[in-house]
Order: C-alpha cells, then sequence, then structure tokens
C-alpha cells in the first residue's frame, strides 16, 4: 500500500471511528419495547465486588424478581460502597446520568428537585405497587414528598446514638453495660478508655466530607439546639448550644488528649480505625456496625449502643435520616410502576431483600438491630419484620437494649442539610486540629457562611 | 527587475511532474490533513471550548425546580462575599511561591548535577522519574498516611524524633499544611521536569564550558554565565508551566487534607470551586469561580508573554 494509498484509508477509518464513537454516546436506548411490555429499568446501588455475600443477594434478588414479573428487565448499576457519596452525587446529577431508579439521602430532596432530574411519582404509588405503603411511617415518607407531591420512596431510615466497644470498654474497666449517658459521662470514659494506649481513641469524632457538620448537628440536637431557625432562612447554631458542642469536643481533644492525634476524619477513616479496635466510642446509627462489619472487616460482638448522650441528663434530641430512591425525569409510567415493584420486592416486603433475615444471618451481617424501622408500629409489615428479625437474630440484642428502651426524641436533618454540613466540617476540624481555634469565632465564620448558603438556596 | 510570467499549466518542475497533477495530489494533501484536524478540533472543542463556555453561560445563571433563570453578577458577588474566596487565593498564590522556591529550583538543581555524572545517568534519570508514573492519588496517599502521620508513627515524625527535633503535625497545621504539600508535590512532578532541564543541558555546546573554563569560571560562574543563559528559553517557557499549573492546586489538599484541612489552611481557589459545586449544591458559584480563576490566569499568561517578547 502507498503512503497516499495508506493515508486515504486512515482518513476513511479515523472519519468512520469518530462517527461511530458519536453515534455511541449519542442516546440512551429506547428500553420500552414497542410491543408495550417489555420493560427495562436501570438501578444503581448494586453492592460492590468487594461485598462478595451482598452482591450475591442482591444478584439472587433481581434473577428472582424477574421471575415473578418476566416482562421486566433490572440492569444493576454499581456506584460505590458509599451508594451517595455528595461529590459523586452531585456530578450524576449535573451530568443527568443517575440511574432511571436512583439512590438518594433523604437530605436531597432539594437538591434532587432542584436539579430537576426527579419525576413527581405520586398517582403511581399505592398498594398495587408497593403493598406496604400505608405501613410505612409518615415521618419516612415526608423526607421524599413536598407539598402533598411524592418523589421519592424511602427505603432506610435510622436514629444516631453512642456506638462503643465493649471490649475497650471492659479493658478500661468500665462496665460495658451502664454506657455514658451524658457528655461529662463521655468524656470520663474516653479518658479511661485512651490511657489503654496503643493509638486507641476513646471518643472518635468526623470533621470532614460532609460527616463533620452532620455530626455536630445531631449533637446540637442532642443539646435540645437546630442548626437552623424555624423558618430554614438562617443559621442558629452560633449560640451557647452550639458553643458547648464544640467545648465537649475540645475538651476531649485536648485537656484530656482522649481522641487521638489523627483527624480530618471522613466516614471511612473513622470506621476503619473503629474497624480495627482503635475507637472507643463514637455518635452513630445502629448501621454503622453493619458497615464496620461489611465494610471494613470488624466484629459486631464488639459493639454495643446506648442512646445520645445530652449535657446534663438525657439528650433532647437526636438526628433522624435515612435514604430512599428517586425517579429520573422522563421514565414512562410502565417504567416508574416496574421501578416501584422493584423496590418494594428488594428494599419494603418482610422476609425479601433488605428484610430477608433468614438469609442475611449465616452470611455475617447483623440481624437484629433495632433499625431500620421504616414500618408504624402497630401495622402488620412491622409485626411480621420484628417477629423475622428475632427469629433470626444473630447479634446479642440486649448490646442495643439500651437504645431501643430508651427513645429520644428525633429530629430530622433541616432542608439543605449537604451544604450547611459542608459548611460547618470547618467548625469541626477546626476545634480537632488547633488548640488555639476559637469556638467563637469558627462558629461565627461557620453561621455567616450559611447564611449566605441559605440566602441563595431560596432565591 | 524583470518580471516574469510562467503558464503553470505547461510548467514541468524539476522533479517532471506536471503542475497539473501536483495541485491535485497538494489539494488532496490538504484534504487530508483537514480530515486529520478534525479529530484535534473537535477534541478542544468538546472537551475544552464547550465546558469553557458553558462554564461562562452557567455563572450567570442560577437553576431552580430545573428552570434555568439569568441573575447577572449574583453568583460573582456571593463568590467574592464567600469568607473562604480570600483565604483560598491567598493559600493558592502562597503554594505558587513556595512551589517555585522548591519546585521550580530543585529539578533544575537536579538536572544540572545529574548532568555533570558521566556514568549512571539512565538509572539516575529513571529513578527520578519514577514518582512520576506513579498515580498521582497513590504517590499522596503514600504521604498521608506514611510520611504525615501526625503520631510519632509517621515516617517524618519517626525522622524528626530521631534527630531530637519537635515533631509535627504535618496535615493538621495550619502553618505546615502548605510546606507539606508543597513537598509531596515537588516529590511526585519533578521526574518531568528534570528531564526536560536535561535534554535543555545536554544541547549547550561543551566548547562553551570549556572556553568558561579556560576563562577561569569556577562551577558557579559556569553555571551563571553558561547554563542558565543557555536554557533560558526553557527555564521562562516551565516558569509559566510551573504558575499556571500550581495555581490550579486541586488533588494535594483533596487527599492529604481530606478537603480543606484545619481552619481552611489548605482550600485553593480550585478546591473552593470543588466545594460549591459539589458539596454545597452551588454549581453556578463554581462557575462563576472558574471564570475568575480563568481571567486571572489569563491575564498573568498574556502579561508573561508579552513581557518574554520584550525580553527576548
Amino acid at each position: 500500500m502507498s503512503v497516499t494509498q495508506f493515508r486515504k484509508v486512515a482518513t476513511l477509518a479515523f472519519a468512520a471511528g469518530l462517527g461511530l464513537s458519536l453515534a455511541a454516546c449519542s442516546t440512551k436506548d429506547d428500553s420500552s419495547d414497542a410491543a408495550g411490555d417489555k420493560v427495562t429499568i436501570t438501578v444503581d446501588c448494586q453492592p460492590v465486588g468487594a461485598q462478595k455475600e451482598l452482591l450475591r443477594d442482591w444478584n439472587a434478588d433481581v434473577e428472582a424478581f424477574q421471575k415473578l414479573h418476566p416482562n421486566i428487565t433490572i440492569k444493576s448499576v454499581s456506584v460505590g460502597a458509599q451508594c451517595n457519596n455528595p461529590p459523586d452525587f452531585t456530578a450524576r446529577l449535573a451530568g443527568g446520568t443517575q440511574t432511571d431508579v436512583f439512590y438518594a439521602y433523604m437530605t436531597d430532596l432539594q437538591q434532587v428537585l432542584d436539579s430537576g432530574q426527579a419525576m413527581e411519582i405520586t398517582q403511581f404509588v399505592n398498594k398495587d405497587t408497593i403493598p406496604t405503603w400505608d405501613s410505612i411511617s409518615a415521618e419516612a415518607k415526608a423526607a421524599f414528598s413536598e407539598g402533598g407531591k411524592v418523589y421519592g420512596i424511602p427505603t432506610k431510615n435510622y436514629s444516631m446514638g453512642l456506638l462503643y466497644n465493649k471490649n475497650l470498654f471492659q479493658q478500661a474497666g468500665l462496665d460495658a453495660k451502664n454506657p455514658p449517658k451524658t457528655w461529662p459521662e463521655v468524656r470520663e470514659a474516653a479518658k479511661k478508655i485512651a490511657a489503654l494506649g496503643n493509638g486507641i481513641a476513646g471518643y472518635s469524632e468526623y470533621s470532614a466530607g460532609n460527616t463533620g457538620g452532620w455530626h455536630f448537628t445531631a449533637e446540637l440536637f442532642a443539646q435540645g439546639g437546630s442548626p437552623v431557625s424555624a423558618d430554614g432562612k438562617k443559621a442558629d447554631f452560633n449560640n451557647d448550644l452550639g458553643k458547648k458542642v464544640l467545648q465537649n469536643l475540645k475538651d476531649m481533644r485536648y485537656a484530656d488528649n482522649s481522641m487521638g492525634e489523627k483527624q480530618l476524619l471522613q466516614w471511612p477513616d473513622l470506621l476503619t480505625n473503629a474497624a480495627a479496635g482503635k475507637v472507643g466510642m463514637f455518635v452513630g446509627a445502629p448501621d454503622a456496625t453493619t458497615a464496620i462489619v461489611t465494610n471494613f472487616q470488624g466484629k459486631y460482638q464488639d459493639w454495643a449502643m446506648g442512646p445520645m448522650p445530652g449535657q446534663d441528663g438525657a439528650a433532647k434530641g437526636t438526628l433522624g435520616g435515612g435514604e430512599g430512591y428517586f425517579f429520573k425525569k422522563g421514565l414512562t409510567d410502565a417504567e416508574v410502576k416496574a421501578g416501584l415493584m422493584w423496590l418494594a420486592y428488594e428494599k419494603l416486603t418482610p422476609g425479601k431483600g433488605q428484610f430477608d433475615y433468614a438469609r442475611a444471618k449465616p452470611e455475617n451481617q447483623p440481624v437484629g438491630l433495632p433499625q431500620p424501622q421504616l414500618f408504624t408500629p402497630g401495622s402488620d409489615a412491622f409485626k411480621q419484620e420484628n417477629e423475622l428479625k428475632k427469629a433470626n437474630a444473630n447479634i446479642n440484642v440486649d448490646d442495643f437494649a439500651l437504645f431501643e428502651n430508651n427513645p429520644v426524641p428525633i429530629k430530622f436533618e433541616p432542608a439543605n442539610a449537604q451544604t450547611i454540613y459542608a459548611i460547618l466540617d470547618g467548625a469541626m476540624s477546626a476545634i480537632l486540629t488547633n488548640p488555639n481555634a476559637s469556638i467563637d469565632a469558627e462558629l461565627k465564620k461557620a453561621s455567616d457562611k450559611v447564611d449566605q448558603a441559605l440566602a441563595q438556596a431560596n432565591k | 527587475m524583470t518580471t516574469v510570467t510562467v503558464d503553470r499549466t505547461t510548467t514541468v518542475p524539476r522533479d517532471g511532474t506536471p503542475y497539473r497533477k501536483r495541485r491535485a495530489y497538494r489539494s488532496q494533501n490538504g484534504l487530508m490533513g483537514w480530515a486529520f484536524l478534525i479529530g484535534a478540533v473537535l477534541c478542544f472543542a468538546l472537551f475544552s471550548w464547550y465546558p469553557m463556555i458553558r462554564g461562562i453561560i452557567v455563572s450567570f445563571q442560577r437553576t431552580r425546580r430545573g428552570v434555568t433563570t439569568w441573575v447577572g453578577w449574583d453568583n460573582y458577588e456571593r463568590i467574592v462575599n464567600d469568607p473562604s474566596f480570600w483565604t483560598a487565593w491567598k493559600n493558592t498564590a502562597y503554594f505558587t511561591v513556595l512551589a517555585l522556591i522548591l519546585g521550580y529550583a530543585v529539578p533544575f538543581i537536579v538536572a544540572i548535577i545529574f548532568n555533570e555524572f558521566r556514568h549512571a545517568r539512565g538509572y539516575l534519570r529513571a529513578l527520578v522519574y519514577l514518582p512520576v508514573m506513579l498515580p498521582p492519588a497513590s504517590a499522596l496517599f503514600l504521604f498521608k498516611y506514611y510520611a504525615y502521620d501526625p503520631s510519632e508513627a509517621g515516617l517524618f515524625n519517626a525522622i524528626l524524633k530521631f534527630l531530637h527535633l519537635p515533631t509535627s503535625q504535618w496535615m493538621q497545621s495550619t502553618t505546615m499544611t502548605m510546606p507539606a504539600m508543597v513537598i509531596a508535590s515537588t516529590w511526585m512532578n519533578m521526574g518531568g521536569a528534570v528531564l526536560i532541564y536535561l535534554a535543555a543541558l545536554q544541547n549547550i555546546p561543551g566548547s562553551l564550558y570549556e572556553a568558561a573554563e579556560l576563562d577561569g569560571a569556577g562551577i558557579f560562574k559556569r553555571i551563571r554565565h553558561v547554563t542558565i543563559p543557555q536554557t533560558k528559553l526553557i527555564l521562562s517557557l516551565m516558569l509559566m508551566l510551573q504558575i499556571v499549573a500550581t495555581m490550579q492546586l486541586f488533588i494535594e489538599p483533596l487527599i492529604l487534607a481530606n478537603g480543606a484541612g484545619s481552619q481552611d489552611s489548605a482550600t485553593s481557589v480550585a478546591y473552593l470551586i470543588y466545594q460549591h459545586g459539589f458539596f454545597q449544591n452551588d454549581l453556578n458559584g463554581a462557575a462563576a469561580l472558574g471564570v475568575i480563576m480563568l481571567v486571572v490566569l489569563g491575564v498573568f499568561s498574556a502579561f508573561y508573554a508579552r513581557l518574554s517578547v520584550k525580553q527576548d
């Protein structure tokens, strides 16, 4: 082949390749069969490869669901072990690359609606598509609704308490059946645990990746405060209650040196340390133990949980949140219904999917945790789910009895929560890394930023 | 002066090819050139120019409930009034200055030293280039978990302790965050710069050094009067590239400091863009800050280019 011929061929091949590439990334293929029966939907939050048992269970569920509904095909997409890492989630929303049925936190409603990427599904949500719909708690439903319109389906909920490592409590001479109930008691216990040495933190806390702000909010609720004013337009933490939250942490970090050297911790950092037996206590939800076991190779036998500590007595509130799924704008009626039926099967039916406790029991997944508690107490679904849970419990349920039997009023996360959390990370990281950081100055700075962000959000 | 008129249709060039055939060949070549150019133009258009123009447009808009409206300079006002705005610029400028002192000078010095070696040059080049081959995230995680561990188990703290020097909190310290990021960044990136400087050094005629030696110039005088003037062009280009690159500081704060670090000590302009866009759900504000950064870097580059032309 001459050079000229070669060039011609190369030019043609290049042009054809380019054309094909552009065509390949043009639009989503039409998932609905022309005949009108076949429906294909994409769903995210499939467990990652490293979560072998969870992935096997998910795939088995997909197969079983498709057998039950031969006209529906579920295409699973994995978006990481943490299904909603805020930057990734935002990027997917901004690019419109989320799946047809996509995972989100309860805090994401405003962001999802602002992006214009979710559709209203009110008319499709009923007992036909989700048989347990009437049993789902009103608070959980409210987190995915606005102005009486339903935009998403809650699939998990939680509230926070104090998780503690029983082994470390025993080693430090503390009573593992009587965890601290107030922050001064947490401080005393943390000192004793940290005295064990070997890099063990008596108490550990987040301060990066939005998790610092998340925990600041939880601890502020415990003090009786709220991060925003009642109308949601102004920050409301630059006050005595906010100062107490940071003072408690500052005292433990610097006066007692009971929080370890490593700070600027994000979600996986703290849980990795906890799984390695290097954390005595931390504020968290019961499912943090699930993550410790399934993501970070810890042992759930090590962990127990008490209620959220208060300042001088019982906590005045604790943070409640959760997760669920939205539906991408532009889906056909059949696709929405298929998505709802999948969620009903995988997430909202006692004995199936996430509530298949008989399957989870031998799989090193904690069964018997007090949450999620999605169903309204007294409802049939509530009874069924609890009976199955008790029958298959593989953890010592007594370890979580103090948390379950001493309920603290649940306060749900505010609107624009992730924005507020991102800003509050700054105050948390300052107090935990700089002994000379001024609590007043940090709260003022964060408060100004939150005011500005809320003004923008409410425009 | 005489004018020669040439009948092009009948002209036969030296190689004997008739002109018409040659013109057809040229035009065919031109078409092919354009065809090959389409790829590059499309790539630039899709991945550089379109996002840039889109970013500028988005910076003047706001999207609420899926509806986009024009808001004038609102996003710019908000971004400039963000308490972290000036901190981010100050941090970025500080990093750039530190990176110039360390990251610009060190590779040049290393290249001069390597150039003096008669043996093992290839081995040394591979050694210094090795970190460049590591994915940046992996290199930074190495620093984060092994070198900058704030306890005494950290590599740097262990060395300091061994030398009976005070240890540091590294990325958790408001004063050490920037120097620590510069050290990691220099280690990661200097390999490429060293190779470029080495190539430039090897192009300097040996006779210049011989003449300087005959004139009694020592090593420092040879560097000052021969090496630097002879590599001025590449030094000048690398200076501009380095400043533009360091002004876009992002991955170092993201990985080493988990974001903003202690009291915004690691917040760079690029990280602030990321924080607004992806953590605070403020893509419009992020776009506005991106445009501000584009303008600053554009003005700097134009000024620098003009200055360089004048000097030349």
